[in-house]
């Protein structure tokens, strides 16, 4: 493939928005209330439409016939390189949400400034996601003030999420050789010059939450690399299921 | 790509009442012209190529417009081409004031612009117009609604709960 660095990249970003959506979609119909139930799985959705555009661009780049689903639906778990943050999974309400709000923090800044990228199709994707991605912001920050800030039970369980899941922010400022080689041909974002705005706003929000910010320094890695927690290959279990035990079905 | 900074539509005169007929799969009332959709539809050789954008990127009525405009088409005669583009991103301004009434008459309150958005949707303001007795007093129940379009309101006059399109930028 011509453009192997340019198809990784974009797997890289769309398996971020695949994973949470899977992990975000299994609210559908298990949500605390109807309302966050269906803001849940809107944002979902907005995932999965993205990921579309993205997997869309990918198949395009590879052009050996592979289609979008094969691409989302068809790989083992090491070719998967989401961050290990979004295959966490639904524990509780408070890991859901704090998962979401320390992706969306990092996403809405990603996508600002992939709209610069020189590549025309991905600064497009972009214009578009960065849109919806400021409502699902939107939400999680609040999520995270209201339960933070909330009675002495939902106080100490967002703490607890927001302590557990801390160890999975570092990864997604590390930098992959595809995601250096883009950065260096102008597609790409440099996630490492995002690091320090984005713990600024978390630590502003568990401010505001009343919520104690994580000083641990001990962080976990390799999502990015394929290696990932034990949680994926669950995940791709249920999302993968229908096109292996039916191949090639479609709707 | 071409296009790229235009947000001018580019459409046949003689296409438009044809895709007028269109509508929403999910808000029936409302035309995809009124709703800003199709960005342009051009005769070559008797088969129509229509570019039609997203509202939200994983709006699942897009597939369903695009089926629905070549039956439309093939109906007038014509065989046609849909293309799926992404910029420039679909802006709640794109919305024709015949769409904007269209929606309030069908019980969707239409996107207020940027700012009165934002103290709506973040800082409780009450302004949003209830779609059932015109009150201002109205609260945010979800910040997301039936689709992902809208967001769920309820009326604290009349007690009616309502979707408010939300302003998208």
């Amino acid at each position: 493939m011509k453009n192997q660095n340019l198809y990784n990249y974009i797997l890289g970003i769309a398996d971020n928005s695949l994973i949470l959506g899977q992990r975000m979609g299994e609210l559908c119909g298990h949500g605390p209330s109807l309302e966050t139930d269906i803001a849940c799985t809107n944002i979902s959705l907005d995932l999965f439409g993205q990921v579309r555009s993205y997997f869309q661009y990918a198949a395009k780049i590879a052009g050996d016939g592979r289609t979008e689903d094969d691409i989302a639906m068809l790989r083992k778990e090491r070719d998967y390189k989401n961050v290990l943050l979004v295959e966490q999974p639904n524990t509780n309400f408070a890991y859901t949400l704090g998962r979401q709000f320390l992706f969306d923090v990092y996403h809405l800044a990603f996508l600002k400034e992939l709209q610069k990228s020189t590549d025309l199709t991905l600064s497009a994707i972009a214009n578009k996601c960065v849109k919806e991605v400021s409502y699902h912001e939107r939400f999680s920050s609040d999520w995270i003030k209201r339960l933070g800030d909330g009675t002495a039970e939902s106080k100490a369980k967002m703490q607890d999420a927001i302590n557990d899941l801390w160890t999975y922010t570092d990864e997604l400022f590390h930098q992959t050789e595809a995601d250096k080689a883009m950065v260096e041909e102008g597609f790409g974002v440099d996630v490492t010059r995002l690091k320090e705005a984005y713990y600024t706003e978390i630590n502003q929000v568990l401010e505001e939450a009343t919520l104690t910010i994580p000083e641990s320094k001990y962080f976990q890695k390799g999502g990015k690399e394929g290696i990932h927690t034990e949680h994926l290959g669950y995940l791709l279990a249920e999302l993968q299921y229908m096109q292996r035990a039916y191949p090639n079905m479609e709707w | 790509m071409k296009g790229m900074t235009t947000t001018e539509q580019n459409i046949d005169n003689i296409l438009v009442p044809i895709l007028e007929e269109v509508s929403d799969p999910e808000i029936p009332v409302l035309s995809i012209m009124d709703m800003g959709v199709v960005r342009s539809a051009i005769i070559i050789n008797n088969s129509v190529h229509v570019e039609i954008t997203p509202t939200y990127s994983g709006c699942p009525a897009m597939d369903v417009i695009g089926d629905d405009i070549k039956l439309a088409l093939k109906q007038a005669g014509y065989d046609s081409k849909i293309e799926l583009i992404l910029h420039p991103a679909w802006t709640t301004d794109w919305i024709t004031p015949r769409g904007r009434k269209a929606l309030e008459d069908y019980g969707i309150a239409a996107p207020l612009d940027a700012d009165a958005d934002k103290d709506v949707l973040l800082n409780g303001k009450r302004i949003v117009k209830c779609t059932n007795c015109q009150s201002q007093n109205t609260r945010l129940v979800s910040q997301f609604g039936s689709t992902a379009c809208k967001a769920q309101f309820q009326c604290d006059d009349c007690q009616e709960p309502f979707d408010y399109f939300k302003c998208l930028k």
